[in-house]
């Protein structure tokens, strides 16, 4: 028995059909618990006030605006070298979860700099990266609409993704030749010493964890909606043909 | 080598013949550039600030122009798959077709910019770093292009397509070329980003054809 069992569409339907419930009801859990406490049992920061509660949103959304793109990026790879179609249309569902992630991500952080910075929107390096990725999903979808033939869509968007994820991590690295940051830098890890206080970060982390269930939820959702539109797709052509 | 040399060929009279578009490219440009102070204002002053962006950008746009055509019009007529069949590699004929777009399209750019710098009122010490970000720069679009017009050879009206799935690659390209010439005007040391701009150039022509021919294989799977 080996992961690759998962990916024989029937055995992906049979299992994501059972899981999908209990990652629903983790997902609920940890975004009440996780907000909850962030919004409403965490202090204010002596600083920001109230503002810093916005971060329990945008924090959770900007890492799994990026850990989409490395999914589809590990998904693609899976599809091109394996030509598992669950691994493809896994990718293709996730494009759009996490180009609403960049785009939360973005307005939340909008909402927070317009009282903190004193400005909606500035060129600064992490902003500007973020709005390239956003750029780079709408790419993909947009390769995705386009083909008719499903499986020449996978490998085009295969291809897109990979050249795309050199590129966005270039460009991360090029903006900051090109403009001096006004956002901070990371101040939070698993793993280091230096992080934000103890009230902040144990309720980020809950929501964290819940955006990534979100994540892996609606994912397994879409993937299985995709599964049945392939399905329905090839029974009208047995329908045409006969 | 001479299948190589005739495919050049070909493609450059294919370009430079009526209905080709390589002046196309150099219109678009120049009308570009025309536009700008109409939106910014004919003040010499906010002109030099934008000049080095006005002609970067505007050769940016002018390179996708011709770039949908690249491979479709030879797959629509079949020449592509002869061309898949012949003892050329394909990452050749993608290397190829890339350099030709560059010399039809990407080098008159290069030859107009300082003239067009001149009404821009772009500073004088800038002048031969911008020709030189250009020059260096502009390879890597074509070849990049390629990539773009190779994944989208089979869709009808590809062109927005096409641009919405090139521009994003050519923003480093940009960033190291304008911040060569921008530094330049501004009497900085232009050498860091123009040996990076190099380097990416390199980088793209070196890799661009392996991924064009690669999705041309999927393609006429």
């Amino acid at each position: 028995m080996s992961l690759w069992r998962y990916a024989n569409p029937a055995e992906f339907m049979r299992v994501s059909g059972r899981v999908l419930p209990v990652l629903w009801a983790l997902t609920a859990a940890c975004l009440a618990i996780g907000l909850g406490w962030g919004f409403f049992i965490a202090p204010d920061d002596y600083q920001q006030g109230a503002t810093v509660k916005i971060l329990f949103i945008h924090v959770p959304a900007a890492l799994m605006a990026i850990n989409a793109w490395l999914m589809m990026l590990v998904t693609s790879l899976i599809w091109l070298v394996r030509r598992h179609h669950v691994s493809a249309l896994a990718a293709r569902a996730a494009a759009p979860v996490g180009a609403t992630m960049t785009v939360i991500a973005l307005l939340t952080g909008a909402i927070w700099g317009q009282p903190m910075w004193g400005t909606w929107w500035a060129w600064d390096p992490r902003l500007t990266s973020f709005f390239i990725l956003f750029v780079f999903y709408l790419g993909y979808i947009a390769l995705w609409e386009a083909v008719d033939e499903p499986d020449k869509a996978a490998d085009l968007t295969s291809v897109l993704c990979l050249v795309g994820s050199v590129f966005a991590l270039l460009s991360r690295y090029a903006v900051f030749f090109w403009s001096q940051g006004l956002h901070q830098g990371p101040s939070l890890s698993l793993d280091r010493t230096e992080n934000v206080d103890n009230a902040f970060y144990w309720p980020l982390l809950v929501s964290i964890a819940g955006f990534v269930l979100l994540f892996l939820s609606l994912v397994l959702l879409r993937t299985r909606t995709e599964i049945r539109a392939r399905r329905l797709r090839a029974l009208q052509e047995v329908e045409a043909r006969a | 080598m001479s299948a190589g040399a005739a495919v050049l060929g070909r493609e450059l009279r294919l370009a430079l013949r009526s209905g080709g578009g390589a002046g196309l490219g150099l219109a678009f440009f120049l009308i570009t550039v025309l536009l700008m102070p109409f939106g910014v204002g004919p003040e010499p002053e906010k002109l030099a600030t934008v000049a080095v962006g006005t002609l970067w950008i505007a050769a940016l746009l002018a390179c996708l122009l011709s770039l949908d055509r690249l491979f479709q019009a030879d797959q629509e007529d079949g020449t592509l798959d002869i061309l898949a069949l012949s003892p050329l590699p394909l990452e050749t004929l993608v290397a190829l077709k890339a350099a030709a777009h560059w010399l039809s399209t990407g080098l008159p750019l290069v030859a107009a910019a300082p003239l067009l710098g001149i009404t821009l009122n772009l500073p004088a010490p800038a002048f031969p770093w911008l020709v030189a970000s250009l020059a260096i720069g502009t390879p890597g679009l074509s070849f990049l292009g390629a990539i773009g017009a190779a994944l989208t050879i089979g869709i009808r009206r590809g062109g927005l397509l096409l641009s919405l799935l090139v521009l994003p690659l050519y923003i480093p390209s940009l960033i190291f070329g304008a911040s060569a010439a921008t530094a330049a005007a501004e009497g900085r040391d232009p050498g860091p980003a123009m040996l990076l701009l190099a380097g990416l150039t390199l980088a793209i022509v070196a890799l661009a054809p392996f991924v064009g021919a690669a999705a041309i294989r999927l393609n006429l799977r």
